[in-house]
């Protein structure tokens, strides 16, 4: 219990920090550099679910991210459709052709799930590359408004793109807690675990595949929707592999298959690499090595990793806590 | 009848791994199925619990056709197995392990959990229970919090038999309960089979240890080479010279 409580006291603290990180920092590149990380982490929690929890590595996920980016772009530029609109049907949009895909994708397993899907993330691409009457091919497209002011909170300050951001990543973060917090949670973990035994026990194991596949593309889509509004122009590039690949190396450094893995990936692998901008593309002989020792050493990323210190830990203090009971034991007998 | 075999086939290219095999379980009983390596006792396991299409034949329970219906729709119906290796999310501790097992009996989905339903804390609470309770039956109490890479072979072999309780099952499968473990914990282990027997859930094991399966079994059923080359109680078992043939091979007898 005073494990929970604690738990949550760390919780709500980095929340309030969160929070209050804009008046204690003032510098819009700050801000920038956050809020582009907000967004990613979202992508990343997607990402977190179907690869994480359920086991079914995704390589299209920069795809489903462009889907959604493309969407609203489309529908807001080109349909002039109101933005928040257009911000649920890119939703359903990319939800669907998650569901259609992922119907096809999840007959396959391991290996050959991540290569079909590497290959339909290309396939996104390309059309997104070649369609040029409708995405704009490789000039992109520009101008996608930012969302319209509620009421006296207008979105055009970055201090209010932050907050904006913010939100949803809280929310999604909340999502992903009763989520993974629940059967449904548990669901997953099972099928992770062993699709085998999960069947044995009464799982239906596509239908719960498939709801952590759309979900997860749930997930992309609205961190694509964001980036869109905040960056308010988008390029065939996001749908490209590298950005699935970063999405995947925020995982896995921060920890795939935990919850505060996710933000802590993130966080950590933009600031660095915006240290290191000097480097250019060469950041990536450094990035190479590093990630390579830690998924040698820490398979579950530097939070997993973590976590097996402390649990170490534990089994230490209770092993010597024994043994010292023992010994008072042995000194009150003698 | 209870559950029963019809002709029940299974191919592999040229290989039938199942030959032909009638079969049926006694209700509340402890059925045993022995044979040789490579006899295809576990290929008709798979068949039973919807992991292989058989080529041709049949499975029933009660009364129903349940030949090609999917393993989890099986489960729901009550048949549960157990695998020869365990299976188990060793990184997660024991409670964790067994409570999914209630899983099939509840109904909360994506809908419950986003929103914390009442219905979702309901079922979590009775898969809690469910959890406790078969923890309890097989001997685990107190054991709920080790993770189950610390425990030992047998007692994994006991968090598997639970899990597969937790499912509520008629019928439970169990393959080779007692490999890899000494003989005072197969003695234990055949307690537990007795016990579950007795509150009423027909098993159906594969079993190497001769000793534990003559002493335990009320039938038995002996495959060798897929087919089906005897079937009754330990004593008609012990004293058939095909099996001891197929056991000690062709000349032994003579």
């Amino acid at each position: 219990m005073t494990a929970r409580f604690k738990h949550k006291a760390v919780v709500l603290s980095i929340v309030l920090l969160a929070l209050l990180l804009p008046f204690i920092i003032q510098n819009d590149y700050f801000f920038h550099i956050m809020t582009l990380s907000f967004i990613w982490m979202i992508g990343v929690y997607g990402l977190n679910l179907i690869a994480g929890y359920t086991g079914y590595l995704s390589l299209a996920h920069a795809g489903f991210f462009a889907i959604g980016a493309y969407s609203l772009g489309i529908l807001t530029v080109k349909f002039e459709i109101h933005y928040w609109l257009a911000f649920f049907l890119a939703c359903a949009i990319t939800c669907i052709i998650g569901l259609v895909i992922g119907l096809v994708a999840l007959q396959t397993k391991e290996h050959f799930f991540a290569i079909y899907t590497l290959c339909v993330g290309y396939i996104i691409y390309l059309v997104i590359d070649k369609w040029e009457s409708l995405t704009g091919g490789v000039r992109g497209l520009i101008g996608i408004p930012v969302p319209p002011d509620l009421g006296p909170i207008s979105f055009r300050s970055p201090v209010s793109q932050y907050y904006f951001n913010l939100f949803f990543l809280l929310a999604a973060i909340f999502m992903m807690y009763r989520i993974v917090h629940s059967l449904t949670g548990r669901t997953l973990i099972a099928i992770r675990n062993s699709e085998e035994l999960a069947q044995t026990i009464g799982i239906s194991t596509m239908k719960n595949k498939l709801v952590s596949f759309v979900l997860s593309t749930f997930f992309a889509a609205l961190s694509g929707i964001l980036y869109a509004s905040f960056i308010r122009f988008i390029g065939p590039d996001i749908s490209y592999i590298t950005m699935t690949f970063d999405f995947l190396i925020f995982l896995l450094v921060g920890g795939i298959g935990t919850l505060s893995g996710p933000i802590v990936g993130t966080l950590l692998i933009v600031w660095i690499s915006q240290q290191l901008q000097f480097l250019q593309d060469y950041r990536m002989l450094i990035f190479g090595p590093l990630l390579t020792l830690l998924i040698i050493f820490y398979p579950k990323g530097i939070v997993g990793g973590i976590f097996s210190w402390k649990m170490k830990m534990q089994e230490k203090k209770k092993r010597l806590s024994m043994s010292a009971k023992s010994a008072t034991q042995r000194a009150e007998e003698g | 009848m209870f559950l029963e075999t019809r002709q029940l086939t299974k191919q592999f290219g040229g290989l039938v791994a199942v030959d032909h095999v009638n079969f049926s379980v006694e209700k509340g009983k402890i059925n045993a199925i022995i044979g040789p390596n490579g006899a295809g006792k576990s290929t008709f396991f798979n068949l039973i619990s919807g992991f292989y299409p058989p080529s041709s034949g049949q499975v029933m329970f009660k009364g129903q056709d349940i030949t090609r219906l999917p393993p989890n729709k099986i489960a729901k119906l009550g048949i549960a197995r157990t695998f020869q290796t365990t299976h188990l999310f060793e990184q997660a501790n024991v409670l964790d392990n067994v409570l999914i097992g209630f899983r099939l009996r509840t109904k909360s989905n994506l809908i419950d959990a986003l929103f914390l339903t009442k219905r979702l804390k309901r079922e979590e609470e009775q898969s809690k229970e469910k959890a406790f309770e078969v923890l309890k039956f097989v001997g685990l109490t107190n054991m709920e919090n080790k993770i189950v890479a610390n425990i030992s072979q047998e007692e994994k072999k006991r968090v598997a038999i639970a899990l597969a309780l937790a499912t509520e099952p008629e019928i439970i499968f169990l393959d080779e309960p007692a490999a890899g473990i000494n003989p005072e914990e197969t003695e234990g282990l055949a307690n537990l089979i007795e016990k579950i027997v007795q509150h009423n859930i027909t098993v159906c094991l594969i079993e190497h240890k001769m000793k534990m399966v003559m002493n335990l079994a009320h039938k038995i059923m002996v495959l060798n080479h897929g087919k089906k080359i005897a079937e009754g109680t330990p004593e008609e078992i012990q004293n058939n010279e095909t099996v001891i043939k197929a056991y000690l091979g062709g000349s032994a007898i003579a």
